[in-house]
Formats: structure tokens, sequence, C-alpha cells
């Protein structure tokens, strides 16, 4: 079967990439766009390593067809700092120990960054739910759970 | 010149070495690495929990266009069972040979039986199924009630127990005093039996490896794993490539929790590139992970504990089934070793027993056997307690094992810090908390204890001053959790500099000396004993040097923030003379400034912790709930405290997670019907609550920074911290994990307290 073209926005940078009809946008990240910050633990949608934001909004990699990207904006991790500046979350992460192995780290910070979006004020309850699709086997969340709400009250008060 | 006056970097929180490359997605997981030229490689698993293999015939897989090679047990390097142990570590390689790859049968669905090479991974899923295997099909056991019955299938012909074929496989036994004697001075006896299900370590990424084999045989591995030499070793073995023509390098590894102490895919992949002259990359789906990888044991142990009316423990026995799956290999070491050891008991027996069955082999899971055992023992303690009418903590430490107490297992403990973890736990504000309202939703606390041997063993280091007089250490342990920041710490400190100045790697197989496996809780302990004298040496050179460019004598020069000063006025007026300006002249004075160190490290003695756990239980769904959780652990030295306290946090929740929902569930036909995240249900965030840790600190005398392991004794009290937790919120006792809704409700619509067992 003959591969598609697909024409996207990655981190803000127009793209192209061939894939089959079947690859999933995790695929083409990993595959073509060489873009391997988002891990893939599952391929299931249960894990939340492949997080990424399709036109803003938060989702596994893993369950969108690469070909659904077309004219769409898609983000990652490797969008997320700015040149040499990490964005606050990156930084509050290493801080507070909020990492271990760091398999998590992408999909968490994406997801992460995808609730301070919507929600600057979270309570420790919102963010426990919108992370419980994330999972992380090393941390027991306590560290990232703190470091969320703590860049949350940092990026208030600026 | 910019001396630094506060370079003291051991007990700081600093931001770890590779931690801008996890955050930012650059870190090189296994799975991340590509190569010119790569193809993949894809396991053809058996559908059958146990199954003679007649024959394997690949033509039709071979002949597919793309297929570039297929391996069967044919091309794996045979260890005959009959010609006995071929050792690596703990495990033997006549299992290893046989559990990567079927040989003459099928042990458990998911067992290997051929791979194949191909130029896509569609093609090699596809030639898979071309590949014809004519199966015997066998009768089968999973479960050890089955596995151990007088007719029941037997995996391993060879082996007897008592004379007669079994899949009892091994038996191992702690004494001390004399039980039978000890319980007749008892005034209260409780015994019970519990189970336990098994569990996987769970580590989010994958198994993987990308392995290139050059036409003379040379061969270079990047894969995750908890051991690069290890990984080496293996495929040597598996192979027959010698170890010095193969070069494993260490991805950064995605979890491993003790999982990742074996090989699976490496020989296979090392002989699907040999033959198909190609880089080979091999990914486990995470349904491969769950059938055929880990888990650790089920379990069925019976605990008795005799103990006086006035608290005092006369007698323990504890007996531990532990299911090792395909191979031999339960930790009856951990589960028999490990319960009782907090305890001071004159009489005691603690037994284990390894039992074979039809699933994937046991693999090695934080603190291997401790959890296991810990919980029989830790629920029954906790009967005891009450039965006394004595607070379950009292209870404890009026039986605390401490200095010179002799544990079963063998040695005579030096300065432990238990009793501190007790009275820790005591006075902690958890302990002293009233429960709260459920507002419906019943409430309990439990406490339980553990211990855990902790290892040392053998590390290798290089320690390099750079050109500019910075500074880069390498070791052999592959970095789980943070270790690399420990280390970055120790060595700044030691020279006086700031931590930033210290960059941190984890060498290859042919670039640093051999390391053993990052397990046991020995990475820190063992490998900044090898960069601690590394670093002595570093400094001796460093202070011979400035006193040859000072023309006094070494003894007059001391090393201190980073420079060389002469020790006092009366050595001479010299200007401190800087790392960077003796790195800076090191060409004219002697050349290069580094050093290595190699040690068989001893002296890393065992952990202890005590757990404070609250639930909250809803009796209309069975859901039980942690609400507060604070874990208590003698650490030696807190290093780094953010790691230090992550290692608490990490396995909390994983014995929650073994406590409240993980199990395997099987089918009818013997297969894991659970094996992915959805159904395989490990805490998410919204599962749990902020986890408290009390690090006690009781230095390691014999350490150089007072470091004790501390990353598997966290999960050892756990599941017991929660049942007594459970127990104290419904007054109903359960005697099985997973303590999970359907289990719960069960309990508490069963008429009598009897029905719980």
């Amino acid at each position: 079967m003959a591969k598609v073209h697909v024409t996207t926005t990655i981190n803000g940078e127009p793209m192209e990439f061939l894939c089959e009809p079947d690859d999933t946008m995790l695929d083409a990240l990993r595959g073509p766009l060489a873009l391997t910050g988002s891990k893939e633990g599952c391929a299931s949608g249960d894990c939340g390593a492949c997080s990424i934001t399709l036109d803003d909004r938060l989702i596994c990699s893993c369950l969108m067809l690469a070909v659904e990207a077309q004219d769409h904006e898609i983000k990652t991790i490797e969008g997320m700092a700015q040149g040499d500046k990490l964005h606050p979350l990156q930084q509050k992460f290493l801080e507070m120990a909020a990492l271990q192995c760091g398999i998590c780290t992408s999909g968490m910070l994406v997801a992460s960054d995808a609730l301070l979006r919507k929600n600057p004020e979270p309570s420790e309850e919102e963010v426990r739910f919108w992370l419980a699709g994330n999972l992380c086997r090393c941390t027991g969340y306590d560290k990232i759970v703190r470091a969320v709400m703590e860049t949350a009250a940092e990026m208030r008060a600026q | 010149m910019n001396l630094v006056t506060n370079n003291k970097w051991i007990g700081q929180r600093t931001i770890r070495p590779d931690g801008m490359d996890k955050v930012t997605g650059r870190a090189q997981f296994a799975a991340d690495t590509t190569m010119p030229g790569m193809i993949w490689g894809k396991v053809l698993r058996s559908p059958h929990p146990h199954a003679r293999i007649r024959s394997i015939d690949t033509s039709k897989a071979e002949k597919l266009p793309g297929v570039k090679a297929v391996v069967t047990s044919r091309d794996i390097v045979d260890f005959p069972i009959e010609k006995g142990a071929v050792m690596l570590g703990i495990q033997d390689m006549r299992w290893m040979c046989r559990n990567v790859m079927a040989r003459d049968k099928a042990l458990f669905p998911g067992h290997p039986i051929a791979a194949v090479a191909a130029t896509t991974e569609a093609i090699a899923a596809e030639a898979c199924k071309l590949i014809e295997v004519d199966y015997e099909v066998l009768p089968w056991s999973i479960e050890i009630d089955d596995a151990i019955k007088p007719d029941a299938p037997i995996l391993h012909e060879f082996n007897k127990f008592d004379g007669k074929p079994s899949n009892i496989v091994g038996r191992l036994e702690h004494k001390k005093g004399d039980i039978s004697e000890g319980f007749k001075k008892a005034d209260i006896v409780i015994e019970h039996t519990f189970t336990t299900r098994p569990v996987h370590q769970g580590y989010i990424e994958p198994h993987a490896c990308l392995i290139s084999v050059a036409p003379d045989g040379k061969t270079t591995i990047w894969s995750s794993s908890q051991g690069q030499f290890m990984v080496r070793a293996m495929t040597a073995y598996l192979t027959g490539i010698p170890q010095s023509d193969i070069r494993a390098i260490p991805a950064e590894i995605g979890g491993g929790f003790g999982g990742k102490t074996i090989v699976y895919l490496e020989p296979l992949a090392t002989l699907l590139a040999k033959k198909s002259g190609r880089p080979v990359k091999m990914v486990m789906t995470r349904e491969e992970v769950m059938r055929a990888t880990g888990p650790t044991s089920g379990s069925k142990s019976t605990v008795k504990i005799g103990a006086t009316k006035d608290g005092k423990i006369v007698a323990a026995h504890g007996t531990f089934y532990l299911q090792a799956g395909a191979f031999p290999g339960s930790p009856i070491r951990g589960a028999a070793g490990c319960s009782f050891t907090p305890y001071d008991i004159p009489n005691l027996l603690s037994e284990g027993f390894d039992v074979c069955s039809n699933r994937s082999k046991v693999a090695a899971y934080r603190a291997p056997g401790a959890p296991i055992g810990a919980y029989a023992v830790e629920c029954v303690m906790d009967e005891v307690a009450e039965a006394l009418k004595m607070d379950p903590l009292d209870f404890r430490l009026k039986n605390a094992a401490k200095e010179g107490t002799k544990a079963a297992h063998g040695p005579v403990f030096p300065r432990i810090g238990y009793i501190e973890t007790v009275e820790a736990a005591k006075s902690s504000p958890h302990y002293a908390a009233p429960l709260g309202d459920g507002h419906g939703k019943l409430r309990g606390r439990g406490v339980a204890s553990g211990f855990w041997f902790n290892a040392g063993g053998e590390s290798s280091a290089q320690v390099n001053i750079t050109e500019d007089g910075n500074v880069v250490v390498t070791t052999g342990h592959p970095d789980i959790g943070g270790s690399r920041a420990g280390i970055a710490n120790i060595c700044a400190e030691l020279l006086g500099i700031d931590y930033r100045r210290v960059s941190v790697i984890i060498g290859d197989t042919q670039t640093v000396g051999f390391s053993n496996l990052t397990g046991g809780s020995r990475v820190l302990f063992a490998s900044s004993m090898v960069v601690t004298q590394s670093t002595e040496k570093i400094i001796q050179t460093l202070r011979e040097r400035a006193a040859k460019i000072w023309e006094i004598d070494p003894e007059a020069v001391k090393w201190e923030n980073g420079a060389a000063h002469p020790v006092s006025p009366n050595a001479g007026q010299f200007e401190p003379l800087t790392l960077e300006q003796l790195a800076e002249k090191a060409p004219a004075m002697g050349g290069p400034i580094g050093a290595g160190v190699q040690l068989n490290t001893q002296g890393a003695d065992g952990g202890f912790g005590t757990h404070v756990c609250d639930v909250e239980v809803d009796v209309d769904l069975g859901i039980a709930r942690v609400i507060r959780y604070t874990a208590v652990q003698d650490v030696g030295r807190a290093i780094h405290p953010g790691y230090v306290e992550g290692q608490l946090q990490g396995g909390v929740a994983q014995g929650i997670g073994w406590a409240l929902n993980e199990e395997y569930i099987y089918t009818r036909e013997g297969k894991v019907d659970n094996p992915g995240f959805l159904d395989y249900r490990m805490p998410v965030c919204s599962d749990l609550p902020m986890i408290d840790c009390i690090m006690v600190e009781i230095p390691n005398p014999k350490h150089p920074q007072g470091v004790k392991g501390v990353g598997e004794v966290p999960l050892v009290p756990v599941t017991a911290a929660v049942a007594n937790a459970i127990y104290n919120a419904l007054g109903k006792r359960f005697y099985a994990l997973p303590m999970s809704p359907p289990k719960v409700l069960e309990v508490l619509e069963a008429p009598t307290q009897q029905a719980a067992e």
C-alpha cells in the first residue's frame, strides 16, 4: 500500500511526513519525524507516556492516526522549552525531584501544561484527576503533584 | 579568583545530572535509538501453558519477501541440564537459555518459540504467523496448590523432591533455637495462612534493544537494563560471542524494579543481527511484557507466632511457598530470610519452598520475596498485639532487633536503626492524629515493619579531571532513580567544588570496569565507595603537584574548597592553587589527572522501615482507599534527600497497588487475561494521597558517607500496613491479596469472620 503524505504543524513549525494509513501519530512522531520524546508504554491509551496536544487538546498520540494530523497543530515535549529557556514546569520538576526514571516525564509535563492552560489554579484533587491518565511507577506521584501545584502558584504570582 | 566557601553538597537537593535531558524529551531510552540499515525483530510465542514442541518449520516464513533471518532454540547455546549449574549471579544459564527460547517444551503462554527479523515490523509479525509449530499439548498447572499436588503435571522431569519427580525445585530454611520448646512457653499462639497473587514490576518502558553485529563478530548492544555487564555476559553465554567482542551500551532505563536484571530480547536480536548482517531492533509490546517477563511470585504462606502475656515473642514459624513460574528461582531467600528479621525471636524456623508452574519465569521485584513474607508475618504480629491488648508499635518495640541481635539468616547486627523507625512512627504527627470522620465510609489505621538485606558487591569508577579543571565521573551502574545526582553531590563535596562542575556518566561495558547489577539497593552504597576512593586518589595527586610547585612536602599541603593550600603559615606563604590551575599545569607536572577504583564492596548492612497507613472503606462498593500514609525508614545518610524520599514514596505506591488491586488473572486456558494497564490496575495519581516520609539517619559505620541502601525496604511493609488498616476499619481480616472491591464485598457479605479465611 502506498504511503500517505501528511502536511501539518508540529511545535509551531510546518512539517511534512509520509506514513502508512494505519500508523498512529506516535509511530509518525517516533519514526519519520524523529521526535522520540513521546514514549510508547502501552499503545492502548492507558499510560499517557505519549501525551501530546492536538490543536491544544491533550490526547494520547497512540490513539490518533497519523493521517489525522493533516492541517492540524501538534505540540510535543520537544516544543515545551523555548530555546534554552525551560518551561516553568520543566524547571520545577527538576528542582523538586519530580522524576525518577524519566520515561513518564514527557507525558506528565505535556499533560500538566495542558492542565495549567485550562485551569491556572487547580486544587490537589483536580491535579490528581487530570493526571490520572499518566502512569508513573517510580515516584508515587507525590512530588509530581507538588511540582505542578507549586508551578501554578508561581505562574499566577507573575 | 573566586573561591566558593560553601561547597557542602551531601544532603542537598541538587539538580540531577540527567534531569535536563529527561524534562526536554532528549533522553535516549532503549527504543529511541536507530541505525542506518536497521531492521525489526519479532518473537513467535507459545499459545499454550505447557506443550512439547515436536517440530518447528520456518521455511514459509523465511521465504516471505522482506524477511532477513529466523532463529529458533537451535541457534541458542545450550546449557544441558545434566551438566550442572552455570551461574551468572543468581541466574542459572541452564534456565536462561530455555527461558529466552523454548527448547523441547513450551512452559507458559508467551514462551518464545522462534524469532524473525524483517525489513518492517509488520512483515516480521506476518512471518511469525507463517512459522508452523507442531505442539503436543500437555496438562498444566499455574497455582501453587495445583503444582504441588501429587498428580500435578511436572514441568521439569529431572527434578526430584523427597525422591519423586516434583515441581518443588528448591527449599531453604533459617533456624534459631527450638520452636517446639519455644511455643510451649507461649501464652498466646496465633497462626494463619495467607496468599498473594503474582504482580508485575510494572515499569512503563517495555523491554527494547538495538543490536549490530559486524561480520567479524564485533557486537554493539543498545538496551535498557539494570546492568550492561549482565547484558554482555548473558548475551555472550547464549550466543557464544566472547565478552570482549560485545559492547553493551546502557540506554536510559524507564523503570526496572528488578524486572530488568535478566535478558529476554538481547540474545535473540544478536543472533538475528548476526544472521542477517543488519542491525536489528526489537521492542516488546505491553502485552508481551505482561505475558513473558517478570512478574514476582504468587505465594502461600503460613505464619505462627507465639508470645507471652507480657508481650515477648518466644517462638515463630513461617512456611513460604513461592511460585517460580517456568524455571526455578523464586525469591524464597527474601521471604524466609527477611520477614522475621525486625524482631529478636529466640526460637525461629523460617522455611521457603520454590515451586515451578506454567507461568512466565519469576523476575526480581523490589526486595524480592520480602514483601510476601512481611505481609503474612506483619498481619499475624498485628493479631498478636491485639490479643495482648498492646499497641502494635509497642509490641514491635518490645521485640525489636537491635545491635547484637543475631538474625536467623546469620548476621549479628551492628548498630541498626530499627527501633528508631518504630519510635519515629510512634511520635509522628500521623500516629497522633485522629482518624477523622469518614462520612459513612469506615476508617482504620494499620502499621507494619519491614527489613531488606541490601547488597554490596562489585563496582568500578573512573574519575577524571578535564583539561579545564572540571570533573567527569564514570560509573558502571544504570541510574534508575537518581544515583547520578547522589554521586555528583559526593564527588563535589570531596573536591570542594560546585556540584555542577561534576558530570556523571554511566559507562558502557568496554569503557568502565565491571560493575554488578543495579539491584539489591546497592548502587549508591557501592558506587559512592569507588567514587570516593577515586576522588581521594585525585586529591592526593593534586596535593603532590601543588607541593612540587611550591617546593614543599606534600604533607604540608591540604585540599580545601577546590584548591590546594599550605596546611599552615609554617609550611610557607603561597596563594592557593585551584583545581583549574592545577589542571592547566597538568601536562608539565606529570600528566593527566585521573583515578579509577574497582572494588568488591562490603558492609551493606540491612535496612529497616516502619509504616503507618490510614484507609477509608466504602462498604457499599467494597472500595478501600489509602487516605494517609507515613513511611519511616533508617536511610543511613540521605545524600540527596529528594531522591531518597522518592524511593520511599515510589515503593509505597507499588505496595498499595499490590495490596488493593494488582494481580494476574488467568483464563481457563491458563493465559493471562489482563495483560494491559487497563485491566492490570496499577495505582494512578487520583488513587493515592501524598506520601509522607520520615528519614531516620543512622549512618552506616562501614561506609565513607554512612550510606545504606534505601530503594527496596519501602515496598516491604506496605501490604501488611494496608491490610492491618482495613482490619482496623472493618473488624474483618483478609488473608489474601489483593483486597480489591469484589473481594472486600465478599468478606463483608460473608456471614461469619471465619468465612474470610
